[in-house]
């Protein structure tokens, strides 16, 4: 089982309570803004704490509150891509792709499909918004995750830029094989990339 | 230009100064961002005593100083016992009066520097694989680096200018703890002191004028995004 999660969560007065046990390939979380999907992959992340249940991703417990487990983020080995880029703007593309690898050496050869070698020196301020994402994900990739988190990443892309991600992402899906747990409110993006669409709502 | 008098009091004013600020920096960066950061019971109160030189007459900050720090005092009694050493009437007691007028100044530009770096790319870090040292090491303390260095200044400035507290807590002794402003006071005492007096305020003038240019420089660059250039 790639995904086992139960999570519950309450915001005031609205409540998250989310449960999916999914295995390989792409797990896409469907559904309206608002409805707690960025939530979900937060708590999963480890940046927001639930209130009870559980995270397990390929077996292994990264929260249980029963049990009193809650690994740090850095513990994790989430790749999370964020729906703004977050790249950080006081380091290069190559120090920002490198931020998380492990022995701090990127290694360019296995993130050569999303095609931002050429990018190494630019500082992330200069980028296009294409770019960035592509960056944003080469640099989740190269932190050695056990899965990834992608928060609409198609979003605010025109046509062109989304089909470039799009096959990056499938690429990930099939030959890198990492599982992917993605959160999208385009039902065609869905479709595209989920071995299975769970909604939300 | 200047004569060797007035090159001393300059000097004598930039070292007070300079060690004021480089002593109250650690102090101030980590109250920033305890004020920034960290929710704790009494955090008002921690803010006021932290502002409140910036508000109580120099002259009460001095006094208190000159009895916290005075040989029978809880401070200066535990420096005498220790190191046989006092502050008082000594340049180290003017860098420390300055340290603490500048506090307030420079714990409110870090802090305002602190609390604008963004919490989400703290959290992008933490799940890249950093733990919180590396977190506020690598991107917490460069962000918020602009601010702490206009903070410097501002501080610097403030030390500069510090009369009240400074003749209060070590006396006006020429060559010690006569910096700039109390060097113009005690010109202005004197008959025919009017050439000095003119003199050591422009070069008071000069310096503020270059401290505050300098941090309105750093706080836009902090503005403008880092590394760009």
């Amino acid at each position: 089982m790639a995904f086992d999660l139960r999570l519950a969560k309450r915001f005031g007065d609205t409540r998250i309570d989310f449960a999916l046990s999914a295995g390989e390939g792409a797990t896409v979380l469907f559904g309206p803004s608002g409805a707690g999907k960025t939530s979900v992959l937060n708590m999963i992340a480890g940046v927001l704490r639930p209130d009870s249940g559980h995270v397990r991703v390929s077996g292994d417990t990264l929260f249980d509150a029963d049990a009193g487990i809650d690994l740090p983020p850095e513990r994790r080995r989430a790749g999370y891509v964020f729906q703004e880029a977050r790249l950080f703007p006081h380091l290069r593309v190559r120090d920002n792709l490198r931020y998380g690898a492990p022995g701090g050496e990127a290694d360019m050869a296995a993130i050569d499909f999303l095609g931002i070698a050429h990018l190494a020196e630019r500082w992330p301020r200069t980028l296009s918004g294409g770019e960035a994402r592509r960056v944003a994900i080469g640099r989740a990739l190269l932190s050695a995750p056990a899965f990834l988190l992608l928060d609409e990443p198609l979003s605010s892309l025109d046509r062109a830029r989304r089909e470039e991600i799009l096959a990056a992402i499938e690429h990930i899906r099939d030959v890198v094989r990492l599982p992917i747990l993605m959160v999208t409110h385009d039902a065609g993006e869905a479709e595209r990339i989920g071995t299975r669409i769970v909604a939300m709502a | 230009m200047l004569t060797p008098a007035e090159w001393q009091i300059v000097a004598l004013s930039l070292r007070v100064g300079l060690v004021a600020v480089a002593v109250t920096l650690p102090v101030a960066f980590a109250l920033a961002w305890l004020l920034a950061r960290v929710r704790f019971p009494g955090k008002l109160l921690v803010d006021a005593i932290v502002h409140l030189p910036l508000v109580v007459p120099p002259v009460v900050t001095g006094w208190v100083l000159l009895i916290l720090f005075a040989p029978a005092g809880p401070i200066g009694g535990w420096l005498d016992r220790a190191f046989g050493v006092s502050v008082l009437f000594r340049w180290t007691g003017a860098a420390i009066a300055a340290g603490v007028m500048a506090l307030p100044l420079m714990v409110r530009a870090m802090r305002l520097s602190i609390e604008a770096v963004d919490r989400r790319l703290e959290n992008a870090a933490r799940t890249l694989g950093a733990g919180r040292w590396r977190v506020f090491r690598t991107i917490t303390l460069p962000l918020s680096l602009p601010g702490v260095a206009a903070g410097l200044v501002l501080g610097f400035a403030r030390g500069l200018g510090e009369f009240g507290a400074t003749i209060t807590f070590v006396s006006n002794v020429p060559g010690e703890t006569q910096t700039l402003p109390l060097a113009i006071y005690s010109a202005l005492q004197q008959p025919g002191g009017d050439a000095l007096v003119w003199r050591l305020s422009a070069i008071s003038v000069a310096l503020s004028l270059a401290a505050l240019v300098v941090s309105e420089l750093l706080v836009r660059r902090a503005g403008r995004g880092q590394g760009g250039v």
